[in-house]
């Protein structure tokens, strides 16, 4: 029985990818095999580049597996229609909130912007444009992160520990397409949804606090709406609306599905671990992908 | 000779810096329930999961029908799996979905059934292992036995032709694991598949299993019949047999199969030098099959118990009743020769009639049938041998018909 333990304790100690790992041998002489002699720098560094790309990889690989067993056959409706009103309907609330407020203080600060140089007459396309080519996206994308993401991280990281998901496999039912590939459609469905509520009703939320509050013409604000905005913003918003979708599907998934292969932690501490990984991830790239897109559509 | 349906070849697999297993062979023929027994952590389960092909070795290989595999192409691997069911340790029960919905998965996702066709055999499973009144209910509001069954009744419910089951009966109370063993054996005898057990219970486990395999030390150190592993000299062997079987039997509180050997030992042993005779009577349920069908396992197993707890107060102190399987009990009587015996079982005949081995109450449309058959034993008879004679003189013992009784 102690051999086993000592041997799990070994197991727990091997060198992470990416880890610090410093080894020195001092029974040797300095000159001999520099491998054992010190874990150099560029060894670390090296070892964390390989793990980036190797990530890289695999999530590129479960995206795409993702992605095209959503058409596989038979179609999975009603799971589809399942997760749709998870991520979709169940998200509506928060999104109208958040969309309202951020209407509300683009508005207010716009107001207070644009006042100082007699535009305030401008602010109906201010505060559209920037909801409708920025904030709208970006912010939907990150309130379904923290409401839908995290719980699609956990749901599959706990199936993962509790061998619901080998269970799948050993039914022949593939567990990507069965798990992930219903979230991934639902998402692709529903983000660019959400997020044209999120944008008129930041429009309103806008003409809230301009036109009620601050007293612009609620005509003036409509029709600056109308004349600024056109197609090509439009596209460009859900673009990226469905490219996020992607991307937090993907990640939030991938870090659930690969809960156990964690060598931080094990168990429920593996589940909390990935759920975190999870949402800290998928907003940053969020933030970086919207960067990039800008950067293209623009 | 015809290759083994399932052949593991030296097969290899380190789990960190433990070596797991360490060049096991082992052989599964087909239509067989092959189980295989193991202490803790030896690495039964890890055994599985290679055959399943959750986990691949690293050396060696898994073959079916001969062909590895590894190098199975992807349609050839599907139409495997689809043979294949697995029953796991810690049950993986999907906890988001209900009892019902969970033993459905399988046919809805793999099957064209229609949804009534799934629901009637859905529940068709859940009367078998007495879980119908839970269909409803969540995995987390049922007990671990429920679990188990539920897990059970979803490895069984696509009819596979290879099933593996993992302790599949750890954590139940001895009249379940009695019928859930009889429900595996049933099914296997019904739907002839090949069963794979990682099970604990000796010798309840002998009764079903056509091959035992141990593991240990990452190799398979006995591959046979039940009975030639209880005769295996191995001191490793014989003193982990003896130490899993208890000094009762489990469900009915008789000798169990192990020390009743012995017993019939000792029993010759004095015959051959005191002359003192001696006689076995072989009481069987001879209706099992009828009374699993009719009212399911567990109460098939309730007939047998009672049946046993009526027998044992009216026997004489020198007198051993052992189970001797699952439908099976035998009377060792000591300095009794046959037309002793005879009275004896006469006179236990007269005493249990009218008895009500069932709740009459509760199961008014089950018959029950009990046949004996007696044999004397010889200075050089074996145990069996006697059984065969036994069997060979079989009467009617007791009756009960719950109709009448009732």
């Amino acid at each position: 029985m102690t051999a086993d333990m000592d041997d799990s304790i070994e197991k727990n100690k091997r060198p992470r990818p990416g880890g610090f790992n410093l080894r020195i041998n001092r029974n040797r002489k300095l000159g001999g095999n520099p491998d054992i002699i010190l874990t150099t720098p560029f060894s670390i560094l090296g070892r964390g580049v390989i793990y980036f790309f190797q990530e890289i990889g695999k999530v590129t690989g479960f995206l795409f597996q993702g992605f095209f067993l959503i058409f596989s056959l038979p179609i999975q409706f009603d799971k589809f229609i399942q997760q749709i009103f998870f991520i979709g309907t169940k998200s509506l609330l928060v999104i109208c909130l958040t969309g309202a407020f951020t209407g509300m203080v683009l508005g207010l600060q716009g107001y207070y912007t644009l006042v100082k140089f007699g535009a305030e007459g401008l602010l109906g396309a201010a505060v559209a444009l920037s909801l409708i080519r920025e904030l709208g996206p970006v912010l939907t994308a990150i309130m379904i992160i923290g409401r839908a993401g995290s719980a699609m991280a956990a749901e599959i990281g706990i199936m993962r520990i509790s061998e619901q998901i080998d269970a799948l496999e050993t039914m022949d039912i593939h567990p990507i397409r069965f798990l992930v590939s219903p979230k991934m459609a639902a998402s692709l469905f529903s983000f660019p949804i959400l997020t044209s509520v999120f944008d008129v009703i930041g429009i309103f939320g806008g003409y809230v606090s301009g036109s009620l509050l601050l007293g612009i013409n609620p005509g003036i604000y409509f029709s600056r709406v109308e004349s600024c905005v056109v197609m090509e913003d439009i596209t460009g918003g859900f673009i990226k609306s469905i490219v996020f979708a992607l991307l937090v599907a993907t990640i939030c998934c991938y870090q659930g599905y690969f809960t156990h292969t964690r060598s931080e932690g094990f168990g429920a501490k593996g589940v909390s671990l990935s759920t975190t990984a999870a949402v800290v991830i998928s907003s940053v790239l969020v933030l970086v992908a919207d960067y990039l897109l800008t950067s293209f559509l623009l | 000779m015809e290759s083994p349906f399932i052949e593991l070849k030296n097969v290899t697999k380190q789990l960190g810096s433990l070596k797991v297993l360490d060049g096991t062979d082992l052989s599964i023929r087909q239509g067989e329930i092959t189980t295989i027994i193991g202490k803790s952590g030896v690495g039964k389960s890890v055994l599985l999961k290679h055959i399943v092909g959750l986990m691949r070795p690293d050396s060696g290989q898994v073959l079916y029908h001969g062909s590895p595999l590894s190098k199975m192409k992807k349609t050839e691997r599907k139409e495997m799996k689809r043979k294949i069911s697995y029953m796991f340790q810690g049950t993986a029960l999907f906890d988001s979905m209900t009892v019902y919905e969970n033993i459905a998965l399988p046919l809805k996702e793999k099957t064209a059934l229609s949804d009534s066709d799934i629901g009637e055999r859905v529940r068709k499973q859940l009367h078998r292992l007495d879980i119908e009144q839970i269909d409803g209910k969540y995995p987390s509001q049922i007990s671990g036995g429920m679990k188990k069954r539920v897990a059970l009744a979803r490895a069984l419910v696509t009819e596979p032709e290879i099933v593996l089951f993992d302790e599949p009966t750890t954590g139940l109370d001895p009249i379940r694991k009695g019928a859930v063993h009889q429900l595996i054996s049933d099914f296997q005898k019904k739907f002839g598949f090949t069963g794979i057990i990682v099970s604990h219970e000796i010798p309840d486990i002998f009764y079903i299993s056509q091959q035992i395999a141990m593991l240990n030390g990452g190799k398979i150190i006995f591959q046979g019949f039940p009975e030639e592993i209880q005769r295996n000299s191995d001191p490793m062997i014989q003193e982990f047999i003896q130490g899993l079987e208890s000094r009762r039997d489990e469900l009915t509180g008789m000798t169990p199969h192990l020390r009743g050997n012995q017993r019939f030992r000792e029993g010759l042993a004095w015959l051959s030098r005191h002359r003192l005779s001696f006689s076995i009577i072989m009481l069987r349920l001879s209706n099992i099959d009828e009374i699993n069908a009719a009212a399911g396992h567990t109460v098939g197993m309730m007939v047998l118990k009672n049946f046993a707890d009526l027998i044992q107060p009216r026997l004489r102190v020198t007198d051993t009743c052992m189970r001797f399987g699952f439908d099976t009990i035998m009377l060792l009587l000591p300095n009794t020769d046959l037309n002793q015996a005879q009275m004896v079982c006469a006179k236990l005949s007269k005493d249990l009639k009218g008895a009500d081995i069932v709740e009459a109450a509760h199961f008014s449309d089950i018959n029950i049938s009990i046949s004996a058959g007696l044999a004397e034993a010889e200075e050089n008879s074996q145990l069996e041998e006697l059984l065969k004679v036994a069997e060979s003189v079989q009467t009617d013992f007791f009756e009960y018909r719950c109709r009448e009784a009732s």
